[in-house]
């Protein structure tokens, strides 16, 4: 059993990272060449992490699930990338942007590693402007900034609504110039199946070549894996529909302990839902809080009338209108975090004052934002996000309120990690949204960019390089190896198992089902039944799925069908996990709420005392329960207080 | 709404392949074209039939991943969109819709509707970047950048290298995807310091991979999901003709 060991360096906190750099094993130029590195994954934590390897003069192989890196799921972020640089003047610090952090997270996450975050945050800026990053600017030439939700100060940096299509472009034109180069290999349509160890140490990873089909083997001195969240356990979800679990699930299978598997963060403003022919949600910028107002109808009858299609949201008068963000957070209004603006959506729809034809939707209104700015600049502002939305729901934004509803995100919870982003198995890292480690229980809007960037840029290639610098002599692993043969054999045995199944049902189908399952009792707000009862119809719905999925065609060529179901397969564990996990924290945090556990009006109502850790599960082996480790968190820098939205106070 | 779908159908690159006709019925006029075609696949996969292979991934529009031509257009009937933004109203009950992969020689086809674009990638890695490592760059703020400037950058950078310019080009020419990425470049600044360098670079690549000449028809203009202006063309062939004229050769 591996201990959990933080490994959080000595110092104050805005010296533990200096000093960690500053003691840190360094590998020699000629020696970097001799020695491989693993990155799996093009997105920004990836491909900035594949980048930066390969110009320190490693050899790196990356891996791509895509056709491109360019098509990474970062390239979706739309609002922003938070960075101290106190531009604005407006009282911006390192310390401020490390304490909205811990404090949006609600106290869940390691004080070390967001100071770290919070200090490199500016770096990234600098470079993706040096890249040709073109960020919004100023008539002054200077860069402008916006607001998210839980920051009183103006951060976050944006290419209109593109801004992580124009980070992750910065990156994978990096990443073009090292492939170019030959520091970096470049595999695509590569799916990663296995982890592959050799006496302890993470050595290589199996894949798929996801056109010839072809399983590969890849050795190498180290693996670093960004390969993303797990939200499409829910199936709806606003990822991309290649986004999986997988990955982390191997890792874990291996023997990578899973952090906090439970946080999910539910993003308050997406297209609400529309049939069940839906393959995804898409989501409206969190940027879009800035000018719009978020209400519903303050009359139940009214509410009532605009479902049935009888009243339409622009004939209800202003005070008749329930701005319930600002009635109940008078100091962040509109600007309250993800979960808190998640929540407050769901207590008004379920108390029965939601729109649309469903009631499962609020309205965020630009009447006023227009009305003082004038049209043309709320489509500078938003433009593309108010087309996105026209041509879904066929209704203009600029003349109606957009509805919008919760939906599935992000995942705090992943890979458990330590200071380094080493995971428990020796060789093994894992960066961005795959990793558990900066969100704490709840990701503010614009850090996950952030987050991805820091890890890829500034913290792996300094991490990898200290753990490689005892590596030099050890030759280039061949492939032939027996761990290499027992790795590829079982993922054979896996695919030709789903393959010769020849069942009645479709992946898609228990995929589905999976996902409304996991939205009933393991969403946006959870109890002790709910989870039992989604723990064992998960297990009921895993045996079915093995014993009657249909997976048709081969092993050979394009087989989508076959990628589909060895994902469901891994989500139909993961889910189970995630259950566990919330059945576990008996306290409501961040994106975790248990009913058992809020306060009369509603709120959040955490448990200090017993559950102020990290939950790391171990897994010990298949339909064995998994050991759960503590790592338990302690601020030093910071006093833990109940979140308080409501007044201006830190 | 009820469809017939004639869509392409070829088992591998070297392979022959044919239009086969599929019926579809009770399409809601609310579901995505993908979503569409998500239901058809569900229905050949329950028939035991190989469901229709296509390239798609964020259906939001922009990572670039889907890539089909529908009823004569990339990315079908309706503007500034890609595919997986298009939605089921914009076609009439009862109609025939033929779908067919984008055609052009460097875009192979892999199977079905999907082709291989790599060729992208080459290009961009031939001197679509700006060569600085990681670390050790100046402030954000240093260099003051014209709004104008960042902002006809920024147009240019919104291109999603889906590959419906050259689909729509009868020269299958990659010029606008091309000019979008020096434009970009050759506005800002950071990315002056080469503009010489890479376009000479980029547009040798270009012509290296197959891709045809322009001819200023500008179907790709029009066809563009990101609205990508043939300004950047002119551009860069500007770029271009001071590279090769001024620039002291390497």
């Amino acid at each position: 059993m591996a201990t959990l060991d933080s490994k959080i360096p000595d110092g104050t906190l805005a010296e533990k990272w200096s000093n960690y750099k500053a003691h840190q094993n360094l590998v020699n130029p000629a020696n970097k060449r001799k020695l491989e590195i693993i990155v799996v994954g093009t997105g920004l934590a990836g491909a900035a992490a594949a980048a930066s390897l390969g110009e320190l003069g490693f050899k790196v192989k990356n891996f791509c699930i895509q056709d491109s890196p360019r098509r990474a799921h970062s390239i979706a972020a739309q609002g922003g990338i938070n960075a101290a640089k106190n531009y604005p003047n407006d009282g911006d610090s390192i310390y401020r942007l490390f304490y909205d952090t811990i404090k949006g997270g609600d106290y869940r996450a390691r004080e070390a590693n967001v100071y770290r975050l919070a200090e490199v945050s500016n770096n990234i800026i600098d470079q993706c402007v040096a890249q040709g990053v073109p960020f919004a600017r100023e008539y002054g030439g200077l860069l402008d900034n916006r607001s998210f939700g839980g920051a009183l100060v103006s951060r976050t940096f944006y290419a209109r609504g593109q801004t992580g299509q124009q980070l992750l472009l910065g990156a994978y034109s990096a990443l073009s110039k090292e492939v170019a180069k030959g520091s970096v290999e470049m595999y695509v349509r590569r799916e990663m199946l296995d982890l592959v160890i050799i006496d302890g140490r993470a050595r290589g990873i199996i894949t798929r070549n996801t056109v010839t089909g072809e399983i590969e083997r890849f050795a190498a001195h180290a693996v670093v894996v960004a390969t993303g969240g797990y939200g499409n356990v829910f199936f709806l979800s606003t990822n991309a529909m290649n986004s999986n679990g997988s990955v982390a699930w191997q890792c874990y299978k291996k023997g990578a302990y899973f952090g906090n598997p439970c946080m999910v963060q539910i993003h308050p403003t997406c297209i609400p839902v529309h049939g069940d022919y839906q393959s995804k949600l898409t989501l409206m910028s969190e940027s879009l809080r800035n000018d719009g107002r978020i209400w519903v109808p303050k009359k139940k009858e009214d509410a009532e009338k605009i479902q049935k299609g009888q009243l339409k949201p622009t004939e209800i008068k202003e005070e008749d209108r329930d701005y319930y963000l600002e009635r109940r957070y008078p100091a962040f209004g509109n600007l309250v975090p993800r979960d808190v603006a998640s929540r407050a959506a769901k207590e008004r729809c379920d108390a029965g004052y939601g729109v649309g034809n469903t009631g499962l939707a609020v309205y965020l209104d630009f009447k006023h934002a227009i009305e003082r700015l004038g049209r043309h600049v709320i489509e500078a502002r938003y433009g593309n996000l108010f087309q996105m939305y026209e041509k879904i729901v066929d209704e203009n934004p600029y003349e109606t309120p957009m509805m919008i509803y919760p939906a599935i995100h992000y995942t705090m919870g992943g890979i458990w990690v330590d200071y380094e982003l080493q995971t428990t198995i020796p060789g093994l890292f894992a960066a961005g949204e795959a990793n558990f480690s900066d969100h704490g229980a709840n990701r503010l809007g614009a850090s996950a960019l952030m987050q991805g960037l820091a890890d890829g840029y500034f913290v792996i290639p300094y991490t990898v390089q200290n753990y490689l610098a005892d590596q030099i002599n050890v030759p280039f692993f061949k492939t032939d190896l027996p761990e290499f043969e027992a790795a590829e054999k079982d993922v054979r045995e896996k695919l030709e198992k789903l393959l010769n199944n020849k069942g009645s049902k479709t992946v898609d189908s228990f995929h589905k089902k999976l996902g409304l399952l996991m939205w009933d009792h393991v969403g946006m707000a959870r109890n002790k039944a709910g989870l039992e009862e989604a723990i064992n119809e998960i297990k009921a719905l895993r045996e079915e799925f093995w014993k009657d999925v249909k997976v048709p065609g081969t092993m050979h060529g394009v087989n989508v069908e076959l990628e589909k179901a060895t994902r469901v397969a891994d989500f139909l564990e993961l889910g189970e996990l995630m259950a566990k996990d919330a059945l576990d924290r008996e306290e409501s945090c961040g994106g975790h709420f248990r009913e058992e556990y809020q306060t009369e009006e509603g709120e959040a109502v955490r448990n200090d005392k017993e559950f102020m850790y990290v939950s790391a599960w171990e897994y010990k082996g298949d339909n064995v329960t998994p050991t759960l480790h503590k790592e338990s968190l302690n601020y030093e820098y910071i006093e833990v207080k109940t979140r308080n939205y409501k007044e201006a106070k830190s | 709404m009820n469809l017939t779908l004639k869509i392409w159908r070829q088992p591998g690159p070297d392979e022959k392949g044919q239009f086969v006709n599929y019926p579809v019925s009770d399409v809601s006029p609310d579901s995505s074209f993908l979503e569409m075609m998500d239901v058809l696949n569900e229905q050949l996969v329950e028939k035991g039939d190989e469901p229709v292979a296509f390239d798609h991934d964020c259906r939001e529009g922009i990572c670039g991943m889907c890539s089909m031509y529908i009823n004569g257009r990339p990315h079908g009937p309706d503007d500034a969109i890609t595919t997986c933004q298009l939605h089921m109203r914009k076609f009439k009950d009862g109609e025939t819709i033929t779908i067919e992969p984008w055609r052009a020689k460097p875009f192979p086809v892999i199977k079905d509707l999907i082709v291989d674009r790599s060729s992208f990638d080459e290009i961009i890695q031939a001197g679509g970047f700006v060569s600085v490592d990681t670390g050790g760059v100046p402030d954000a703020n240093a260099i003051p950048i014209p709004k104008i400037d960042a902002d006809l950058a920024m147009d240019a950078a919104a291109c999603i290298g889906c590959g419906a310019c050259v689909a729509a080009c009868k020269n299958a020419s990659a010029m606008l995807f091309v000019s979008a990425k020096v434009s970009q470049f050759a506005l800002l600044p950071q990315g002056k310091v080469e503009a010489k360098r890479r376009v000479q670079k980029m547009v040798a690549k270009m012509d290296e991979l197959g891709f045809g000449n322009c001819t200023n028809t500008y179907a790709c203009e029009a066809e563009c999901p990101k609205e990508i202006k043939v300004t950047n063309i002119a551009r860069m062939n500007r770029e271009f003709f001071a590279a090769k004229v001024c620039a002291p050769s390497e």
